[in-house]
């Protein structure tokens, strides 16, 4: 059965079949007893049915200090001996408190101490931009830790994709990092209600098109759509392609649609320097140039820092108008095939 | 508590130290003859420290430790001989290579993992404890990390989380006085063991850490009251590392005074307790002797092992980097 869930209420519903399903699922993070992220309850009183702190009790859900390496540390030394611990780091900006427990020991002990650790920990982490939070809340940056061998990254753009991706990250038996983006919380849209898993790897087509193709990330994701359908009215048909999680990252159906369309634009609200989208890039030209009619061109967040006033933020992130108007750039400079 | 101890339990302890030295100095020469690549960094002269530890341990409880690194599993009674193999880089290694001596881990005997990183592993302890408690299995976690790394912040992150939630977990700050180069009063400010007292948790310095019994009664009382629900302790033990940082290290500055040397040297903590098991009549020199010869042994079969295994196979670079096998695009 499906009912009308929001972004974040499909993220607290995939938290609720996960605790369901698992004892050894535990909620570790700041302020995760009183729910104030909206992910760990029911409704927005404390007594509300469904509360987590009522049905799961205090030795699961795990109210922390504001201590984040060794809330992470912790997640991964109790990962590697037998829970599947769920990290809520409420901002994404709050992980680099934690970078040396996630570069040096969650993405390297399994692989350096010969496969004896398995880390099933997945750390939770909201990205805050285009809310005037000003810079040290707006960070999107999930292009560092992809440079991270070993950790898994995904970027659900969706409720159904949100909820799914996130209980496949915590059935997983490889730590996940799950990039929450804040401007999609609001977004509505039918769900399952039962449980269902999306696999981690696997990208999705949300507009079929012949003449460009756009793969978005994130919050770009509806930015691209809404592009899409402006470009539709002039006569171009672009295909939108979500990859959902970065690593593993769906490269073959990005290269499927690139062979199809012979043309590509890369939507990421990330900085331009080493994004998604220029990973992205490399690998089209490298795998598919034979297919590309145009060069590539990506539509990023310029490399300059996050200013709080509105006046100054919200036009830096890829939108629907930055991202038709890369297109229309691509075609227009296309060779006839 | 120590005269509880069993003569089999007392010359275990004796055997697990002679391990430890014997190992040690053969990878040290090994180091040398270029037998093994890189460098290690021996626990000689910290035995006592080591296996007064591990060994107040039961076999399933949980360890972390750092770069100082051979005597963590080899006190927590991990065979020798895939030890010496990941040290040389071989198949057979404890990780199969991919580790080294940096890195070192035996999950067969609760040897979680060692660190190149100061304090790194100190939340990994940590986070075994608090599985221990929410899987209430009765086990125990233990940290090594040195005077070093009690100045790293994680350590207080670690106190206070397990101070709260009174995890079975044990500080085991070695104070072998020197942080590399660096004398550790001079960065120290204070003593390591009362930092334990704004945690509201018991903090213990073993002065004479070339003593087993002592390190073993201390680190055993602090299990005691981890196993019971208790929570955390912090237990500091002054020791002293008989040589250099790490083997084939050579600086041109002597930062240890050589009277300071001379007095710890003579401070051997396998010398201390085989005169103790003697004197007190637990043990007789022969009995002794023969842990030694079937040690050396024991140690030149690993180093056999080490020579004659295979090294990994270099054709899939992504082994273990995942639980399941990672896909390249290509």
């Amino acid at each position: 059965m499906k009912s009308v869930m929001s972004y974040l209420g499909a993220i607290g519903a995939a938290q609720r079949e996960a605790m369901d399903a698992d004892e050894r699922v535990i909620i570790i993070g700041e302020d995760v007893e009183a729910n104030v992220y909206g992910t760990t309850g029911a409704g927005k009183a404390r007594a509300a049915e469904g509360d987590f702190l009522q049905r799961y009790g205090k030795n699961r859900i795990r109210n922390t200090p504001i201590s984040e390496e060794i809330i992470v540390g912790a997640a991964a030394g109790a990962a590697m001996t037998g829970l599947r611990p769920l990290v809520d780091l409420s901002y994404s900006s709050f992980t680099y408190l934690a970078m040396d427990q996630f570069v040096n020991q969650i993405a390297k002990n399994r692989f350096m101490f010969g496969g004896q650790a398995s880390i099933p920990v997945v750390f939770r982490s909201a990205m805050f931009y285009g809310l005037n939070t000003g810079a040290h809340h707006s960070d999107r940056p999930y292009p560092m830790y992809m440079n991270v061998p070993g950790l898994k990254i995904i970027t659900p753009a969706s409720p159904s994709d949100a909820k799914g991706l996130l209980r496949s990250a915590i059935d997983c038996d490889d730590p996940v990092l799950i990039f929450e983006a804040c401007p999609l919380w609001p977004m509505k849209e039918e769900v399952e209600e039962d449980e269902y898993w999306i696999p981690l790897g696997v990208g999705r087509t949300l507009r079929e098109g012949t003449d460009i193709t756009i793969v978005a990330i994130s919050g770009a994701v509806p930015e691209a759509v809404a592009a899409a359908e402006e470009l539709a009215k002039e006569g171009i048909s672009a295909e939108v392609f979500d990859p959902r999680t970065l690593v593993p990252m769906d490269i073959e159906g990005i290269i499927k649609s690139v062979t199809k369309t012979g043309r590509l634009v890369v939507a990421d609200p990330a900085h331009q320097t080493c994004s998604a989208a220029s990973e992205i890039s490399a690998l089209v030209a490298e795998h598919a140039w034979d297919s590309l009619t145009a060069p590539i061109k990506r539509v990023t967040t310029p490399d300059t820092q996050i200013p709080f006033s509105p006046a100054l933020e919200k036009h830096l992130y890829p939108n629907r108008l930055s991202i038709a108007a890369a297109a229309r750039s691509v075609l227009k400079v296309s060779q006839p095939v | 508590m120590s005269s509880q101890l069993s003569k089999e339990f007392l010359l275990e302890a004796q055997r697990r130290m002679v391990r430890i030295r014997l190992f040690d100095e053969r990878a040290s020469k090994m180091v040398k003859r270029g037998q093994i690549p890189g460098t290690v960094h021996t626990s000689i002269g910290q035995e006592a420290q080591v296996v007064g530890a591990c060994m107040a341990l039961g076999d399933q409880d949980y360890m972390t430790g750092n770069h100082r690194s051979h005597g963590h599993p080899i006190g927590k009674g991990s065979p020798l001989s895939p030890l010496m193999a990941e040290l040389v880089g071989k198949a057979t290694g404890v990780c199969k290579g991919r580790g080294g001596s940096l890195h070192l881990a035996d999950f067969s005997v609760g040897s979680l993992g060692e660190s190149g990183i100061v304090g790194s592993s100190i939340p990994i302890a940590t986070g075994a404890a608090l599985s221990s408690k929410i899987l209430n299995n009765g086990k125990v976690a233990l940290a090594f990390f040195g005077d070093g790394a009690a100045n790293q912040g994680n350590l207080y992150e670690s106190m206070n989380l397990a101070g709260i939630w009174k995890l079975p977990v044990i500080f085991l700050c070695e104070n072998n006085l020197y942080a590399l180069s660096t004398p550790a009063h001079t960065v120290t400010s204070g003593v390591i063991a009362s930092r334990a007292a704004g945690f509201d948790i018991p903090g213990i310095r073993v002065e004479n850490g070339q003593n087993f019994i002592e390190v073993f009664d201390a680190v055993k009382t602090a299990v005691e009251r981890a196993r019971s629900g208790e929570g955390p302790s912090l237990i500091e033990v002054v020791t002293y590392r008989f040589n250099e940082h790490s083997e084939g290290l050579r600086l041109g500055v002597d930062y240890r005074d050589q009277n300071e040397k001379a007095e710890w040297l003579a401070k051997d903590p396998i010398v201390l307790f085989r005169d103790y098991l003697i004197q007190e009549s637990i043990a007789t020199a022969e009995e002794l002797d023969a842990i030694f010869a079937s040690v050396e042994a024991e140690v030149e079969e690993a180093f056999e092992f080490s020579q004659s295994s295979p090294f990994p196979d270099a054709s899939d670079p992504y082994l273990n980097l995942y639980t399941e096998p990672f896909e390249v695009y290509a």
